[in-house]
């Protein structure tokens, strides 16, 4: 079935889109039919870039201002994903003290 | 027949007259043909979709696929415009009549027209075929598989979409549904349920349910692929079209 759900993560960084670097502010998680990984479903995650490149940008996914989408897709098993998380969570509070905030 | 058939990429008219991008791809070797609006799945205006619409017109049926997500990514790949149309919450249903009615009223103009008119979705599509057939004047629909025609998700999914089963009094046309049995969105329950209020509102349709088949079984590129199921119905379909579209 498509699942329909989607979480919706306002974000802060960069990354680096088919046609270079650019800032995103914006990414959504779902677990649901995958483009090209071979499963029924996936969990996916996208990275979409701000208008224009710049890091100022405050265009919404889709907005006209985006007219060009720019995207970063990953599809991952469940266990992948999973493993993903518990890696960024461990990565962040093995940081030395005072490097992350909050 | 000889099975000749040319397709292309045309734009028309959808809800509230805004131009939309469409797929269509039409038999060239016959007189005359019925038309089938094709409603893609929520993964997009992809591949596998129109080929599917080049198999109707292959079997002397002219097929339009709307890009339904033509105005949220005008031009991108069918995955980038997916993916951006669900950050954007998706299509909203009376969007998707609209642009359902003007892909069927493209069909009805064309040269060879019988001015016959049917509807097909499979998964999200499925449901979104049977609200077209509910608030349309069409000919013939076919549910593939369509979650949530019938039942509410539960509440802690968190979903939003809303059954279209009490539509049933207004369907307009005769219905084709094509099940698997392994399926849970439909479950056979749901299946049943929905059975039971076409029969209940004298709506003429008919179901079929494959064993050692789940949800999206006609989908080809997809480990969910059941060739059996696949090729039992898209015999069915062809059958139930060629009764209802044709000329």
């Amino acid at each position: 079935m498509c699942t329909y759900l989607t979480e919706h993560v306002d974000i802060e960084g960069s990354g680096k889109f088919a046609d270079g670097w650019a800032a995103t502010r914006r990414a959504t998680v779902y677990f649901d039919h995958p483009v090209h990984a071979m499963a029924e479903h996936s969990l996916n995650i996208d990275f979409f870039a701000v208008a224009g490149a710049g890091a100022a940008g405050t265009a919404a996914p889709g907005d006209a201002a985006d007219a060009a989408v720019r995207r970063i897709a990953v599809e991952l098993t469940p266990e992948s994903a999973r493993a993903l998380a518990t890696a960024i969570q461990r990565a962040l509070d093995s940081a030395p003290a005072g490097l992350v905030a909050g | 027949m000889s099975h000749d058939l040319s397709a292309s990429t045309v734009r028309i008219a959808g809800h509230g007259g805004d131009e939309i991008e469409a797929y269509l791809a039409a038999p060239t070797d016959v007189q005359s043909f019925g038309g089938v609006v094709m409603i893609h799945h929520m993964p997009g205006y992809d591949d596998a979709t129109r080929a599917m619409a080049r198999n109707l017109a292959d079997r002397g049926f002219a097929a339009i696929v709307p890009n339904l997500y033509s105005r949220e990514a005008p031009g991108a790949s069918s995955d980038d415009a997916a993916a951006i149309a669900r950050a954007r919450g998706g299509v909203p249903d009376d969007r998707l009549v609209g642009d359902v009615d003007g892909a069927a009223s493209y069909l009805r103009a064309l040269a060879g027209s019988n001015r016959k008119v049917g509807v097909i979705g499979h998964c999200s599509g499925g449901r979104q075929a049977f609200l077209a057939a509910c608030s349309l004047q069409l000919d013939a629909a076919v549910d593939c598989y369509g979650a949530f025609v019938v039942g509410s998700p539960p509440p802690e999914s968190g979903l939003t979409m809303t059954p279209v089963v009490d539509l049933a009094p207004s369907l307009s046309c005769p219905l084709l549904g094509l099940f698997g049995v392994e399926d849970k969105h439909p479950s056979p329950d749901d299946v049943d349920e929905l059975d039971k209020a076409l029969t209940a509102s004298g709506k003429s349709h008919e179901f079929h349910s494959f064993d050692d088949a789940g949800h999206g079984f006609f989908a080809v590129d997809r480990p969910s692929y059941r060739v059996a199921a696949a090729n039992e119905g898209w015999r069915h379909i062809f059958d139930f079209y060629g009764r209802h579209l044709a000329s």
